[in-house]
Parts: structure tokens; sequence; C-alpha cells
């Protein structure tokens, strides 16, 4: 175990919106109870103003950095979260929670519905962002929590940091999102859709009721594998493979994998299935598909309250978020006046540089803190 | 900041003296930040600033700037009518696509506009050309023209002759040698020209 960060961390859970007091959706239909899984790193000061909220994309979760008991490997962000590291645990207190909706701890689809005591399934209904971020706004009250210093994500993160600055901007002092939008576009909606079609399409799918029975594996695999595509680049994927076959001297001219890619794919499909649940993965999609800021209104009028600093990164290869979208965004802040950094990233590592492009990214982000942490913390 | 009192270059310090108190800033090309930071110290500006390079921004960002990454050509389209008090285009509008279009748009985003260009036609460059017959590669203007970033050459009768075409006050013109200003025959002698520009 590596020694040189948080440590030994554990998932802790709060249990809301207990009936009759149920959680309204924006779809407007009532959930609850509800139940939010969530981690902290760090030491909240007696102000109470030292806190950053660290957002998980659509597979991850609350275990964001350090180690759970006996595991092999740290939280997805741990080079990034920790003492001395970008998102600094001597100074900041950092909150990571899991998403509604979600398979990981938080109340999602393969939950129990207490009312007939069977996984909800495709009755559970459906989520937006609204009502993520609104429960995570549950967890900052519970935690006394009154403003945050910081909200940060990648991807799906960056979108709820950005829901957060405009839905509480006065909770918000900064933002940072990185490799995300401010809305989907027809060819993400159209990636998702072919995902959600090869899990619907899986015969174990059984309407999403095939919970205690067989999964819809190979549904949810192929799902992944698509998404895999989506995060690397061209390059990324070329400088990985190449033409490599695998196991063999040459062609097949068979069916059978030939390729190192294939294989690649296969397994990071196949691992996937043991750790997420295919109707969480419609859910979440949706809910990202769903999303635009602007809700069809010009995006900067939604800036209009917001005081935050912000800082917007970018990655060069990102086909899935193409720095278009962080610069569309970067516009609408300017617009309001704001105090906004934009750094596009030169890297080949496609949607995920945002997890691998760890230095870059961590000069910026312990920089940006740090102004922030001497003008606000002082 | 508790840096070390940096030496000031000369062209950053008859900047400053031409900026305001407590102005908003645009400095397009504004590079590691130096110049922003200065303004920001001395002049108690409230500034930002466009830079191509990737490694300036983290620079940047390290003094506690906010500045964005991108061209200036393109840029300058985020920012509504008169939103700053001063753009600064110091060392970089001999490096744009599009001169013309970004000084119309830098004075149509700042109140006013300050230029600084290197002159190319310096007495030294003359020689240069007259007596070796060669394009002139110069302390100043030390690059081989396969390998520069300056994709136009002016010198500082071009620059006024452009402004007086284009109907472009000049408030205040500045002339600075290697370590002095310059006040005589600025064109054969001054190395940089610093104007200060407002809509005719």
């Amino acid at each position: 175990m590596n020694t040189d960060g948080i440590g030994i961390v554990e998932t802790q859970y709060l249990t809301c919106f207990e009936p009759p007091n149920e959680f309204k959706l924006k779809s407007g239909v009532k959930l609850g109870p509800i139940k939010i899984a969530y981690e902290t790193y760090g030491k909240l000061n007696a102000e109470k103003t030292n806190a950053i909220l660290i957002f998980h994309t659509l597979t991850m979760d609350a275990h964001a950095a350090g180690w759970h008991k006996d595991a092999k490997k740290p939280g997805w962000w741990d080079e990034m979260i920790g003492p001395g590291k970008a998102f600094d645990t001597n100074k900041f207190f950092i909150v990571s929670s899991n998403v509604l909706g979600s398979c990981k701890g938080s109340t999602g689809p393969a939950s129990v519905n207490p009312q007939t005591g069977k996984p909800y399934g495709l009755s559970f209904p459906a989520v937006t962002f609204e009502d993520m971020v609104k429960c995570q706004k549950v967890l900052l009250d519970h935690l006394q929590i009154k403003k945050v210093l910081c909200a940060a994500g990648g991807s799906m993160g960056g979108t709820q940091a950005l829901k957060w600055a405009v839905d509480y901007p006065e909770y918000v002092e900064s933002v940072i999102a990185i490799a995300t939008n401010t809305r989907q576009t027809a060819q993400q909606i159209a990636l998702h859709e072919v995902g959600r079609q090869a899990i619907m399409s899986d015969p174990d799918w059984k309407g999403g009721a095939y919970y205690g029975q067989s999964i819809p594996a190979r549904g949810l695999a192929l799902a992944r594998m698509l998404g895999h595509i989506t995060y690397m680049s061209d390059q990324s994927m070329d400088e990985k493979f190449g033409r490599k076959l695998i196991s063999k001297e040459k062609i097949g001219y068979d069916f059978t994998h030939d390729f190192e890619v294939e294989s690649y794919l296969k397994y990071r499909g196949d691992s996937f299935v043991q750790r997420f649940d295919a109707n969480s993965y419609l859910y979440l999609t949706k809910a990202i598909d769903y999303f635009d800021l602007a809700d069809d209104k010009d995006l900067a009028s939604k800036f209009k309250n917001s005081k935050a600093r912000y800082l917007v990164i970018s990655f060069t290869s990102d086909w899935l978020y193409p720095s278009y979208q962080s610069k569309e965004m970067v516009r609408a802040l300017k617009a309001n006046d704001l105090d906004v950094s934009y750094v596009e990233i030169n890297s080949s590592y496609g949607h995920d540089a945002f997890l691998v492009e760890v230095d870059d990214q961590s000069k910026l982000i312990s920089h940006f803190l740090n102004r922030l942490a001497k003008e606000k913390l002082g | 900041m508790t840096n070390e009192p940096k030496k000031i270059r000369l062209d950053h310090k008859v900047i400053v003296d031409l900026v305001q108190e407590k102005s908003r800033v645009l400095d397009l090309g504004c590079g590691d930040g130096e110049l922003l930071s200065l303004l920001i110290r001395n002049k108690n500006c409230h500034g930002t600033g466009i830079e191509i390079n990737e490694k300036a921004i983290y620079s940047c960002v390290e003094k506690g700037l906010s500045v964005s990454h991108g061209d200036i050509d393109s840029g300058l389209k985020d920012y509504s009518d008169n939103r700053f008090d001063y753009v600064i285009l110091n060392e970089s509008l001999q490096q744009v696509l599009h001169p013309e279009q970004v000084i119309v748009e830098s004075l149509r985003v700042g109140k006013k506009v300050i230029v600084g260009i290197p002159n190319f036609c310096h007495i030294n460059s003359r020689f240069q050309i007259f007596f070796q017959g060669r394009v002139p590669v110069t302390q100043e203007l030390p690059y081989e023209w396969y390998d520069t970033p300056n994709l136009r050459f002016l010198g500082i009768k071009d620059f006024r002759k452009f402004c007086r075409s284009k109907n472009i006050r000049i408030e205040k013109e500045r002339y600075l040698g290697q370590h002095n200003e310059v006040s005589i025959l600025p064109n054969l002698f001054a190395h940089i020209g610093i104007f200060l520009l407002k809509r005719g």
C-alpha cells in the first residue's frame, strides 16, 4: 500500500428524504428515502470555509482518494487529492459523493424500493443533474458547510461543478471545470444511445428487471467498449496497440480476436460488468444527455448571479468533449465579466487525458487554489 | 508577492507609466504575465490576458493571474464593447494574422489601446540591408527569415501612416532605444515604438 497519500478511508452514508418528506425530482416524481454515499478527506476548519467539492465521472464513485481496507488500488483521483497534492488535504476539506442514480452506494435503480421490497429497476424515476446537485446540497447542509471554496470535476464531474455554480451561485467561490461541456451535442447523445441500445437489446436485460438473475453482461460490456473508444484518441490507441496481434503469429482469417485492441476492449468490457449496474448506466447516460445548462436560453444569462472564479481546462485530442465546448463556456463566463482562466493542454490521450495528465493539471490547480486560499482563508 | 525585485524592462516601465491607476486591462499576448503582474502591483489594475503559448499560461497562473489560452485574432470576440480601459498589444501585433482587424477589435473592447512595435527600420537594419544586402538580423530582432514569429515587418512611420489612414488617434507616442528613450528621428534610432491609441 502507498503511504504518501491519505491512507485508509471509509465511505460514509447519509440517509435523507424519509417519507413523507420525499425528494421531488425535476420530472415531478417523488423519491424517498435517499441514501448518499460520500467520503471526506482533510479537516474542515473552524469557520467551515475550506471545503472543496469533487465530482466523479459517469462510472466512478465517492471513493476519490486514499485506500479502502484491503483494496488493490486507491481512489480514482488519488494522484490529485492528498497531502501536498493539487487538492491539498493539509489545507482543504474535500467532499466527494456518489451521484443519485448510480450504483456505488447512493440510491439508484439497483437499490431496493422499500415499498415493494424489490429493486427499483425501471420504476426508478429519471434523474437529472439538477436532482444530483440538490442531493449534494443536502449533504453539504448536513456537514454544516455554507460555502464551498471550490467545486471541481472532469467530464460529467465538470458538468456538476458548473451546475452548482448556476444553481447555488452564492455557495460557490470557484469552479474547476475539466474536459467538460455545457450541453450535450447530437454526437455525444448518439454515442450514448448506441451504448443504451446495446444494453436494452441484450435478452438478459428483461426490461430492467434482471436483478437476482443473470445480468445483461453482453450488452453492458458492449456499451463499455464503445465508451472506451470514445475516451481515447486515434493517436493514443495507435501508440498503445498499433496493429499488434494478440498471441498469434499471423492473422487468423476467422472471427476470433486477431488484434490486441480487440482483446483489450473485451477485457475492459468484461471487467466493467463486474462493477457497474446496467440500469444505472442507462439512467446516468440519459441524465448526461438531458443536460443543457442554457435550457435553450442564452448560456451567458445563466451565469449572471455567479461571482465565482473559474479555471477551465480542455485537451487537444479530446474529441468526446472537444475544446470548442470549453471555449463556448469561457465566452459565456467572460460575457459576465467573471474571472476566468482557460488552458487547452496539449495531450494525445483523448478524453482520458483528464485522468492521465496529472503534472500539468496539478500545477494549474494548486496555483489556482493557492491564490484562492490566500484571498479567502487568509 | 515575495519575488526578488527584478529589473523592470524599459518597455514595461513605459507602458505602466501610460496606464492610469485602477484601470481594467487586457494584455494580448501576455507571455508569462510579467507586464500584467506589474500593472496589478504598481497601478492596482484589474487585468487579464490572452496567450497562445501553453507553458507561458502556467507561469501566469503561478503568478496568480487569470488568463486565457488562445490566439489574439479570435480571442477578442469574447469581449463586449468598452469592456477595458486599456487593451495592450506589446510586441505581439507583428505576430498576428490580421493586424488591422486586431487593432479595430481592440479599439472596440478597449477605450484606449497601447501598441508596442519593434522598429524594423532602425538604422542598424538599414545598414545591414544596404551594406550586406541581406535581410537584417539584429540584437533586437534576432530571428532568421525562416524561423521568426514575426509575420509583419513595419517601422514607426508605417504605423503612424496606418493610424492616420484608419482615423485612429495617437494620443501619446514613446520611443525606446536599448537603454533609454529616444527623442529624435525615432524611425531611424528607436528600436521600439509605443503608441497610446484612441478611436478617432
